[in-house]
């Protein structure tokens, strides 16, 4: 479960986040939608822990423990997954290595036994498989010269692999043609069971047709303004965010 | 002996050799221990403290006996090379053959310091193909002043890799003269880790049409190390490529140079030059210096050069630690990354993995 509790945060002098209240019980889906800049990548970076924002006010609890105080190598053992909106390039470094790398990281953080690279390239070919990505994305460098949607795929391979507890979704839909999407979708929903949780931010309704939410959240000047049902995303699409800021 | 150039000579104002003249050089002792040969399945010559070893070396069917210096060349470095050259490779490839690999190994053991001037000579005969393979190590305070002169014949291929991972009390000073003609090509790579001052200038002479110079060079340098590779490309014909990519990674206080010059004459249309050095500094006490020389008379080439100096990407960083990588060894797997990439122009398998296996080991000394 994460629970966020009137979470402030800026990045120099500007604040960003002014109060996000949110509670992401497990098994559930929550969807954030709300206007360009309105803090919802600040928020998923915060998250996870990049540097360089202030939290100022507020607590973030994850499964019971505070994770604004651990690094972000520490919150993605404890289960925490951010989907890049623009996932880096690693050039130098190759795919399949990383993934490994990654999930041995994760295991050898919770005490488990690390996987040999046979084992473990037989687990990265079936999410390669699952994801219908190319065979050759294993063996090239980490999305360098990667096509937009590829990109996005590629942070669905390391969701399939690590497995997280609780995952966000930052515009993953974006640039993704529809068997992409659907693709994405079918991702999210294989990992779904009671102890797994996704907090999935876009922009667009028709993703949401395939991971159907079980709370819209509207982000709107660093606050949530509103939080409904899935068909909330539905009204959103036709009325769009006017009027919605000043809650 | 012919004086050291100093700084104040335009083509020396980077680095600074007081360091080496401040040391006074003895004849070299007679070499103590056998060295640590790769077991690397080709011919070799193998040069302790700068004296040919026949025990140690294995005959190659191109090579000749060592020929007094004539004294080619104008650098301050070969003029003293020169004086006292009494040793050195001497390989002819005739037309049309294929000499496969040679190695050239030079160890050194500096219990008192010495210095050595080999004299190297390589000529390709029209079509014939050639890789040298360089290992420069050693022990101790020396100064291994090398001269290399190579003629590449219309049509031939020679390859030079060369390690540089003398010790970090020595000096190492190379200066090549390629020679190269038309449809023939030159592809050198220099992996410098060793030395406490080292220079590896090249001067290499596009004669013919589609002649081609590949100049890479990769320096890992740490503690109070200073390296400079520095190259004049002379297109002095139509259609010649050449390619030049240097990749620095320093770390404690050390200090690379990249001096690169592309001289295009005014025949030499259709000249295609490309440079690029890139630079990751471990450690704000670093000092790298790039200095891109272009010197064109034709009207119709494309000559492009470019520079990044910097620190790891802390995007980078943050991407590979949010998958669960420690922060440490993210920041391992990016040096080793630019590392990697700087090995790109070595397209020999046998070297390739032979510097392959040396960066492991000084990524583990680090
Ligand atoms: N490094 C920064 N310095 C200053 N302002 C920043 C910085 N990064 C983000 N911001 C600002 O913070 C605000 C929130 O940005 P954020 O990226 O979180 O928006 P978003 O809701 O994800 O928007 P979008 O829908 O366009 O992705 C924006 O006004 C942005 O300009
Ligand atoms: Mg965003």
């Amino acid at each position: 479960m994460l629970e966020i509790k009137n979470l402030h945060a800026r990045i120099g002098d500007a604040e960003i986040l002014k109060g996000v209240t949110l509670t992401i019980p497990d098994g559930e889906i929550h969807a954030i939608m709300g206007p360009n800049g309105a803090g919802k990548s600040t928020l998923s970076y915060v998250l996870s822990g990049r540097e360089g924002y202030e939290v100022t006010k507020g607590e973030v609890i994850f499964n019971g423990e505070n994770i604004l105080e651990m690094e972000p190598e520490d919150r993605a053992a404890a289960g925490l997954f951010l989907a890049f909106q623009y996932p880096v390039e690693l050039p130098g470094v190759g795919n399949a290595n990383f993934l490994r790398t990654s999930l041995n990281a994760i295991r050898r953080k919770r005490g488990e036994e690390e996987l040999d690279a046979v084992a473990f390239l037989k687990l990265a070919r079936a999410a390669v498989r699952q994801l219908a990505m190319k065979e050759d994305f294993l063996k090239r460098n980490v999305n360098v010269g990667f096509s937009g949607g590829e990109k996005k795929r590629n942070e669905m391979l390391q969701m399939a692999i690590l497995k997280p507890h609780l995952a966000i979704l930052d515009e993953t839909d974006s640039g993704l043609d529809i068997d992409a999407l659907k693709i994405v979708a079918e991702g999210v929903n294989a990992l779904r069971d009671e102890k797994f949780s996704a907090l999935v931010i876009t922009h667009y309704q028709r993703l949401l047709d395939h991971i159907v939410p079980d709370v819209v959240h509207v982000l709107a000047g660093g606050k949530i303004v509103r939080s409904g049902p899935a068909s909330l995303a539905l009204e959103l699409e036709a009325s769009g965010y006017a009027g919605l800021e000043v809650a | 002996m012919v004086a050291l150039p100093t700084k104040k000579l335009e083509a020396w104002r980077y680095t600074d050799l007081r360091p080496l003249s401040a040391v006074t050089f003895g004849a070299p002792p007679a070499a103590a221990a056998t060295p640590d040969l790769p077991d690397l399945p080709f011919p070799r010559f193998v040069f302790l403290n700068g004296v040919l070893n026949a025990a140690l070396s294995s005959g190659f069917a191109y090579a000749k006996p060592f020929v007094p210096v004539e004294g080619q060349g104008t650098q301050p470095m070969a003029l003293i090379n020169a004086d006292y050259a009494q040793d050195g490779i001497n390989i002819e490839i005739p037309a049309g053959q294929d000499a496969g690999e040679l190695l050239l190994i030079s160890q050194s053991d500096g219990i008192t310091p010495f210095a050595f001037h080999p004299r190297h000579r390589v000529k390709l005969g029209q079509g014939a193909k050639f890789a040298l393979i360089e290992l420069n190590q050693g022990e101790g305070t020396y100064w291994q002043n090398a001269v290399f002169e190579v003629e590449v014949a219309e049509g031939a291929k020679f390859q030079h890799f060369r390690l540089q991972e003398e010790s970090v009390e020595a000096f190492n000073t190379t200066t090549i003269y390629a020679d190269i003609e038309g449809q023939g090509s030159y592809e050198h790579f220099t992996l410098t880790l060793g030395a406490r001052i080292s220079r590896t200038e090249i001067e290499a002479n596009l004669l013919g049409q589609n002649a081609l110079a590949h100049l890479n060079a990769a320096q890992l340098l740490g503690g109070t190390q200073h390296g400079d590779f520095t190259t004049i490309i002379r297109h002095k014909a139509p259609n010649c490529p050449s390619r030049q990519t240097v990749k620095s990674v320093l770390a404690g206080k050390a200090h690379a140079v990249f001096q690169g010059k592309i001289e295009v004459d005014q025949i030499a249309q259709k000249t295609d030059g490309y440079q690029m050095s890139q630079a990751l500094l471990l450690s704000p006490e670093t000092e790298m210096d790039i200095k891109p020389e272009l010197q064109i008379f034709a009207d119709d080439v494309k000559c492009s050069h470019g520079a990044t100096i910097g620190a790891l990407d802390e995007e980078q960083v943050f991407y590979l630690r949010s998958r669960g990588i420690p922060e440490a060894e993210a920041r391992q797997i990016l040096i080793r990354a630019f590392l990697e990439e700087a090995l790109e122009p070595v397209t020999h398998d046998a070297s390739k993995a032979l510097f392959e296996e040396v960066l492991e080991s000084w990524w583990t000394k680090q």
